[in-house]
């Protein structure tokens, strides 16, 4: 049975994107294989350890956990999205940096998602909302206390930034 | 890990989804949030040859409050729920579940209706649903049925929704009693994965302290979310001491019929179960006290 393709319209990282994708192709695998936006990682492939983390319209979803016609009409931000304007990390990913909250870096760009999606709606988090906010995130290298501690400090960081 | 070939239909509305229902009947397989559907799609545990995505109807997202209900659209976000501050106050037992339904991006796609038309039997949705009796509005092309939740679940993963039917809204009863408390609480290997064993209680104290309704239940212990409306009779009319609570979560572990899997054995559920029941009536009665 050859699969029958499907028009859609989304737009990913500020830039609206046209393609033909057959049903049964999941959201990551088109950024990554079609858009070559190879930032978000896929891991398990059934919604286990969120690597595979984007916005979708704002908030955090799993990409392995959609397909790609799914996104038709919505909005899309991946890891390369999180950068400022001149390529710059922003300073979330800064703070990951600052806080070795990285080893291997597969799990990176679904925890800066998570992360950001928690500092979208909650500028001033707890240790307890941080580690809620990545709960759904497996990191097999840093113990999750120094991404606990780059989150805390993105949030120093930002809400100094603001006075 | 990749789905087999499929064919796929966004429908625009409720009427649409229904007649595709209609025309394909088994073929076709509803979509909502995919949050389990998709997994079971990539392990070929589940191969539809039509998926029907109801995704992007409007008028299956929303929470309405009724004097003696609140009504939830079918295709209402899990994480829209449990951030409603009405529903919150109307039915604080929902939010306390939904703490517990997967993770942030689960639930920021998974769906309120989706997760009890799946009726995993140690799912959190649908085990308020049976304590609280909530009323599943069915809709097929010719007409709408409503069917309450222990009539609901039929089994492990399975309903009486018939393959020409599509979940509409969910009705869900608000307790009118002023001091009425409610819990939920579960035990798995990691927060948000599958529950071993779940329990949620909801009471009604009368001013003098004692407890006037009782309802209270179980997942993961059985066929379908369990509750145990002759053992929560026994609770209304006592002050609910510690003796009266022991025994009648003993009695409900005792009916309960877990199954033993790489992760818990027969007896570990059930002494989950007594103990998890205990927690959950002790929890929502100190929140109904607190509202002295």
């Amino acid at each position: 049975m050859s699969d029958k393709l499907y028009p859609i319209a989304v737009e990913v990282n500020g830039v609206q994107r046209t393609a033909q994708v057959p049903a049964r192709l999941t959201l990551v695998d088109w950024l990554r294989d079609e858009l070559r936006l190879t930032g978000t990682h896929v891991g398990c492939e059934h919604g286990i350890c969120g690597a595979c983390s984007v916005m979708l319209d704002g908030e955090p979803v799993r990409s392995c956990l959609m397909f790609a016609f799914q996104a038709d009409g919505h909005r899309v931000t991946t890891v390369e999205g999180l950068a400022q304007a001149d390529g710059a990390m922003s300073i979330l990913q800064d703070s990951f940096c600052q806080t070795h909250a990285l080893q291997c870096g597969y799990c990176t760009p679904g925890m800066l998602i998570a992360a950001q999606g928690l500092l979208n709606s909650n500028p001033r988090p707890t240790e307890l909302q941080i580690r809620e906010a990545i709960g759904g995130n497996l990191c097999r290298c840093t113990g999750y206390q120094q991404i606990v501690d780059a989150v805390r400090q993105a949030a120093e960081r930002l809400s100094a930034e603001v006075k | 890990m990749k789905a087999a070939p499929f064919e796929y239909v966004r429908a625009g509305s409720i009427e649409e989804a229904c007649e595709v229902l209609q025309r394909e009947g088994d073929a076709v397989k509803v979509i909502a949030g995919g949050q389990s559907l998709i997994p079971m799609m990539a392990m070929r545990l589940v191969r539809p040859g039509l998926l029907l995505d109801i995704n992007e109807i409007a008028a299956l997202k929303f929470i309405t409050m009724d004097p003696d209900a609140v009504r939830i659209g079918a295709c209402t976000r899990q994480s829209v729920a449990e951030r409603d501050e009405g529903l919150a106050s109307r039915m604080p037992l929902l939010r306390q579940a939904l703490a517990w339904v997967g993770h942030v991006q689960t639930r920021n796609r998974g769906t309120v209706g989706g997760s009890l038309v799946h009726a995993d039997p140690c799912a959190e949705i649908p085990l308020v649903a049976q304590i609280l009796g909530a009323r599943m509005v069915l809709r097929s092309t010719a007409a709408a049925r409503t069917v309450q939740a222990d009539a609901f679940f039929s089994g492990p993963m399975m309903t009486v929704t018939e393959p020409n039917e599509c979940l509409e809204q969910v009705q869900w009863p608000v307790w009118g009693e002023r001091r009425t408390g409610s819990a939920f609480t579960e035990i798995s290997n990691r927060h948000g994965d599958f529950a071993m064993v779940s329990a949620a209680a909801q009471l009604a104290l009368g001013d003098d302290g004692r407890c006037v309704r009782a309802a209270f239940g179980l997942g993961g212990v059985g066929q379908t979310p369990l509750a145990f409306p002759q053992l929560a009779q026994r609770l209304v009319g006592t002050r609910l001491e510690d003796e009266v609570v022991r025994s009648v979560a003993h009695d409900a572990a005792a009916e309960s019929e877990p199954g033993s899997d790489l992760f818990a054995t027969v007896p570990y559920r059930r002494q989950l179960a007594s103990v998890l029941a205990t927690r959950v009536i002790g929890a929502a009665h100190e929140q109904a006290r607190s509202k002295g």
